[in-house]
């Protein structure tokens, strides 16, 4: 059922990593992604594999629920290691065919840098909540308030978006129900037909999504909302002393990687 | 014919993630043809939950539903098929309305069944009538309908599939009196004519009282009553401790007996209570 849809989504916890700050886990995201990229030889590629495997264990997110993460992209992750076994050029495993060593180690390794990614970038997701995350990117992105980015109102548009995606489900799962309730069927049938089938969720889902957006820009504006100049938080982003260490051991694991990368393993 | 019949039934919802939470628990229940039931308890009592299985919508994770003696999640065929026996409208059903017409919604159910398209004009024609939905309606959009109307019209839906078995998930929730109670009329008269049996989920107590001939109470998934509202609502205490209170009318008898006035056990309704005070003032006259 849609109930289990896990897609991005927040895991409450109490580990090192759930309590590191917004701001330093996305910064670390970012310096995660960009060591990624250095990666060209095993050796390499193995300390970022033991990198994220030692982020996880911290993390205790289950390996099961980071495979559903990356469950919908496998086609991806597949083609791509298919188009790299028969597109690249080097020694044969056999004379005269077109599958290279080259290509496999290639096919293997962005596999793997794919999977890394995705793996990486969900860890942010799993052990931070949704308010937590768009605070964390509202305060690194508050810089660009001075050139006139409506840094705030994104975010809030953001988090607001966020919050909502539970809800909806919600609605879904019940507007699904109620219509097969009544003998609805979106299993079997053609293509067009289960499109066809889609019909009687979309309408009422659609309608009271507008209905409810209406219904919270009437709640925001009787509470004087009005934007973000002089807007105060209830609970303030601090550093810890575990932020600092996390940055600094997320600074030496990519000056690392260039090493490794300016070295040519 | 229709008896629907759970055995220890029980339904845990995301079993294996850190959501886990047990919505039921060895939940055996039976309901004869005919019966009007109603199912009470607290929000996340398991109550929705349990009406979901009857239909074959939530699968349980433990037991089985029966109805007529055949397990009905034998399959996906018999999975489907009961849907069109066990009718069940889910609360605030007027969301569920989507078609251009009320005619069209209202024949949506009929129409997934497969049927000739005289059969589905004659049961949208029948329900609507059941429901109250007046033919002139037929051709407007459910979407710029009053609250009221919606409701009976996404009622009418689900009554269009001349269920055997009709199953209401707190039919009058945000309705003003009036509606309430033409609601209740409503559903009083398929019953009557069609014989089916009828399942309510309500907190309203002095609804249930006035209509049902058994209760069935949940508190964190298990049915803790089970009785006639007469023994039921004699357990007042009980109900207060499960977050529940008792109709209005048998709150006042209780305290009208307290005061020495010897009105009889078992009054619940305002028109029993009235009844009895009547009595007793012609008593007195005498």
């Amino acid at each position: 059922m849609l109930r289990d849809v896990t897609l991005g989504q927040y895991f409450p916890g109490n580990t090192v990593v759930h309590r590191l700050d917004p701001r330093t886990k996305i910064l670390l995201v970012v310096i995660y992604i960009i060591a990624l990229f250095q990666a060209q030889g095993w050796i390499s590629y193995g300390l970022v594999t033991l990198v994220t495997l030692v982020c996880m264990a911290l993390s205790k997110i289950k390996p099961s629920s980071m495979f559903k993460g990356v469950k919908p992209m496998l086609f991806i992750i597949v083609l791509t290691a298919l188009l790299n076994i028969f597109y690249t050029e080097g020694t044969p495993i056999r004379p005269g065919w077109i599958i290279t060593w080259e290509g496999i180690a290639r096919a293997v390794q962005m596999m793997l840098r794919i999977i890394l990614l995705i793996s990486g970038t969900f860890l942010l997701t799993y052990t931070t909540s949704p308010i937590a995350l768009t605070d964390g990117l509202e305060m690194l992105l508050s810089p660009l308030k001075k050139l006139k980015v409506p840094v705030h109102e994104m975010t809030m548009m953001m988090s607001m978006a966020l919050r909502f995606i539970p809800t909806l489900i919600a609605e879904t799962d019940k507007i699904m129900s109620a219509q097969k309730a009544r003998g609805a069927d979106f299993e079997t049938g053609s293509l067009i037909q289960r499109a066809k089938a889609l019909l009687p969720i979309l309408v009422p889902l659609f309608v009271s999504a507008f209905k409810r957006a209406d219904e919270l820009a009437v709640a925001m504006e009787s509470r004087c909302y009005h934007g973000g100049e002089g807007r105060t938080r209830m609970k303030q982003l601090i550093m810890q002393r575990r932020d600092t260490i996390a940055l600094v051991l997320g600074l030496l694991f990519l000056t690392a990687m260039i090493v490794l990368k300016r070295v040519g393993l | 014919m229709a008896e629907i019949i759970t055995e220890k039934l029980s339904h845990v919802y995301s079993a294996g993630t850190p959501f886990e939470s047990t919505a039921l628990h060895d939940v055996s229940i039976s309901i004869p043809q005919g019966q009007f039931a109603a199912v009470i308890g607290h929000t996340g009592s398991g109550k929705s939950t349990f009406i979901q299985h009857l239909n074959a919508l939530l699968q349980p994770t433990e037991g089985r539903v029966l109805l007529d003696g055949q397990d009905i999640n034998n399959d996906k065929y018999t999975r489907r098929d009961v849907k069109w026996k066990v009718g069940l409208v889910f609360q605030y059903p007027e969301y569920q309305l989507f078609e251009e017409t009320v005619y069209k919604d209202i024949a949506f159910g009929p129409s997934n069944m497969k049927l000739s398209k005289e059969e589905i004009d004659e049961r949208v024609r029948e329900a609507a009538a059941f429901t109250g939905v007046s033919e002139e309606l037929f051709e407007r959009s459910p979407l710029e309908l009053s609250g009221g109307q919606k409701r009976r019209i996404a009622i009418a839906g689900v009554i269009a599939m001349r269920p055997e078995i009709l199953i209401l998930d707190e039919p009058t929730a945000g309705l003003d009196p009036a509606g309430c109670a033409q609601i209740f009329e409503n559903i009083r008269s398929y019953r009557e004519k069609s014989g089916a049996t009828v399942l309510i989920v309500s907190h309203s107590m002095d609804d249930v009282a006035r209509l049902a001939e058994r209760i069935i109470v949940f508190d964190r998934g298990t049915v803790v009553m089970d009785d006639t509202p007469a023994s039921v609502f004699s357990r007042a205490k009980e109900l207060m401790e499960i977050g529940l209170n008792v109709p209005k009318a048998a709150e006042l008898a209780v305290a009208l007996r307290d005061r020495g006035i010897g009105l009889p056990e078992g009054i619940f309704t305002h028109e029993r209570l009235l009844a009895a005070l009547l009595q007793l003032r012609e008593g007195r006259k005498c």
